[in-house]
Parts: C-alpha cells; sequence; structure tokens
C-alpha cells in the first residue's frame, strides 16, 4: 500500500468508534420509526400531522446521511455537491406555486 | 494495461479534488437520483393540493406492513455499513455475513412490498383507479426497482466480485463503499417515502 492511501483510508481503531455510532443510530431510527407511527395515531390537525410527520423524516434522514454515509465527515465538494441539488429541488418545487401565484395577479 | 491503468484515481485521491474518483462519481449519481425522486415528490405535493378530495393513506394501505418494511430496511443499511467496516478490519468472514444478511433483508423487503400490491390488485385498485394510487405505485414502484438494483449489486459483491479482495483489497472495499452510499440512499428515500404515502 503506498502511503497515500495508507492516508486515505480508515484504519481499524476509526471504524471501531465508527461502529458505535452506527448501533446508536440504529436504535435511534428503530425508536423513531415507532415514534412516528405512534403520532399518526394521535388526531391531530394535518398541518400539525405533517410538520411532525416530516421532522421526525427529516431527523431520521440525517442520522443516515450523517453517519451511515460519513456526510459529517466528508469534504466540502461532496457537501457543496449536495446542496446545490437542494437548490435546484426546491426551485423545482416551488416554481409551479410561484408561477400560479404570478398569472393570478395578472 | 489493466483496468485501473484505463480509469485512473479508484482508489488514490486525485490531487485537484481530494476525492477518489469512485467517491465523486457515487455521489453525482445519487445528486441526480436526489432530482429523480424529487421531481416526483414534488408531483405528489402539486397533486395533492390541486385535489378537491385526498385520502388518508391508512385507509388504502396497510400502515404495520409499511412500518415493518421501515425496520427491514433501516437494518439492512446497518448490515450493509457493518460489511463495509468489516472490510476495513480486514474480516472478510464478517463481511460475508453482513452482505449476505442485506441482501437477504432486501428480499424480505420485496417479499412484503410484494404482498402489498398483491393485495391491491385482488381488490380491484389499479394505478388507474385513482390520483393517489398512481402516485403511489409510481413512488413505491421506482423505490422498489431501485432495491432490486441494489440487491443485484450487493449480491454480486457478495458472491463471484469478492474475489477482488484477494487482488486489490483497497479497490474492493471502495467498491462495497460506493455500494453502501447506494443503498442508505434508497433507505432515506423509504424514510421519506412512509410518512407521506402511508400516514398523512
Amino acid at each position: 500500500m503506498s502511503s497515500q492511501q495508507a492516508k486515505d483510508h480508515p484504519h481499524a481503531a476509526d471504524v471501531d468508534r465508527h461502529v458505535r455510532a452506527y448501533i446508536t443510530v440504529f436504535v435511534a431510527l428503530m425508536v423513531l420509526t415507532l415514534v412516528t407511527v405512534w403520532v399518526s395515531s394521535l388526531r391531530l390537525s394535518l398541518r400539525l400531522a405533517v410538520s411532525v410527520a416530516l421532522g421526525i423524516a427529516t431527523v431520521k434522514a440525517s442520522l443516515v446521511a450523517g453517519v451511515f454515509m460519513h456526510l459529517s465527515s466528508e469534504k466540502k465538494l461532496i457537501v457543496l455537491g449536495l446542496a446545490l441539488t437542494v437548490v435546484f429541488f426546491l426551485f423545482c418545487l416551488l416554481m409551479p406555486g410561484v408561477s400560479d401565484a404570478l398569472n393570478n395577479r395578472l | 494495461m489493466s483496468a485501473s491503468a484505463l480509469i485512473p484515481y479508484t482508489v488514490e485521491t486525485r490531487p485537484d479534488t481530494g476525492l477518489n474518483n469512485v467517491k465523486i462519481g457515487i455521489w453525482l449519481f445519487l445528486a441526480s437520483e436526489v432530482m429523480l425522486f424529487g421531481g416526483l415528490f414534488a408531483a405528489y405535493i402539486l397533486l395533492r393540493i390541486g385535489a378537491a378530495q385526498w385520502p388518508l393513506g391508512a385507509s388504502i394501505l396497510s400502515v404495520p406492513l409499511a412500518a415493518a418494511n421501515t425496520l427491514v430496511l433501516i437494518s439492512s443499511s446497518v448490515t450493509m455499513v457493518m460489511s463495509w467496516a468489516s472490510l476495513v478490519r480486514k474480516d472478510f468472514g464478517k463481511f460475508r455475513l453482513f452482505m449476505g444478511l442485506t441482501v437477504l433483508l432486501g428480499l424480505v423487503f420485496m417479499g412484503i412490498k410484494a404482498t402489498e400490491y398483491m393485495t391491491k390488485f385482488h381488490h380491484g385498485l389499479f394505478p388507474r383507479t385513482s390520483t393517489f394510487l398512481a402516485i403511489y405505485f409510481t413512488l413505491t414502484g421506482l423505490h422498489a426497482a431501485h432495491v432490486l438494483g441494489g440487491m443485484v449489486v450487493n449480491a454480486y459483491l457478495w458472491g463471484p466480485g469478492s474475489a477482488m479482495w484477494k487482488s486489490e483489497p483497497l479497490r474492493f472495499t471502495n467498491r462495497v463503499e460506493a455500494a453502501g452510499l447506494f443503498w442508505h440512499f434508497v433507505d432515506l428515500v423509504w424514510i421519506f417515502l412512509f410518512p407521506v404515502l402511508y400516514l398523512l
């Protein structure tokens, strides 16, 4: 293995630390899934139900992306690329609504 | 000339980006996947906002089956990342165990999904039946296709593809990491599909 390769790849000691985080996140994801199902059985208003369900889903997704996909320790280039993707996604999501609002005003 | 010479930096870091080509490639692919599912999520929201009436997912779909599938997919994400961790620890036996479990859990997910679909068809519920069912089958069908694709890659890495471990262990570990990133993304999409389609 070249010195460059050795520097670029994680070592067993780092992975031991990661494995503990994987188990913690696994338990958290299981609990949050059960909480999502329990909350849906409460008769909340649609607005509140959507906020709670998507809020929990966002926390779960952040745990998967941050820990399992190692995004929390990933290079800036990857994070910036994903941030740009999110901007395009939001544009895609909001554009029809904005277009409708503009048409109604004209 | 070997394949690694044709496509350089599959393992070593590129000096300009600070990343290897595999890492950049898989993240760019995942970014395109975000746009694919994102476009369909946007379509779902627009259809729902524009509809005079929209059914509660739980009144048509099975929440217990979908919740079980969520737990199965989360478990498979853990076994997937553990298979990568096993390779970093140079424990090939553990890799085979965890990767085999990942493929098995993928099969369980597809089995439950197939049961759900068959029940719907049996009750005369098809994509043409309503707008809700059309978007339900589109989103879950596309997701299931991704699960299937991931399973094929994982099964290859568990079976014939694992021969690379003996000749190029770092490159094989990199392949497993890239396959893992895709598998976690599939899990991530389901994390949003479950509440959006079944619970709201």
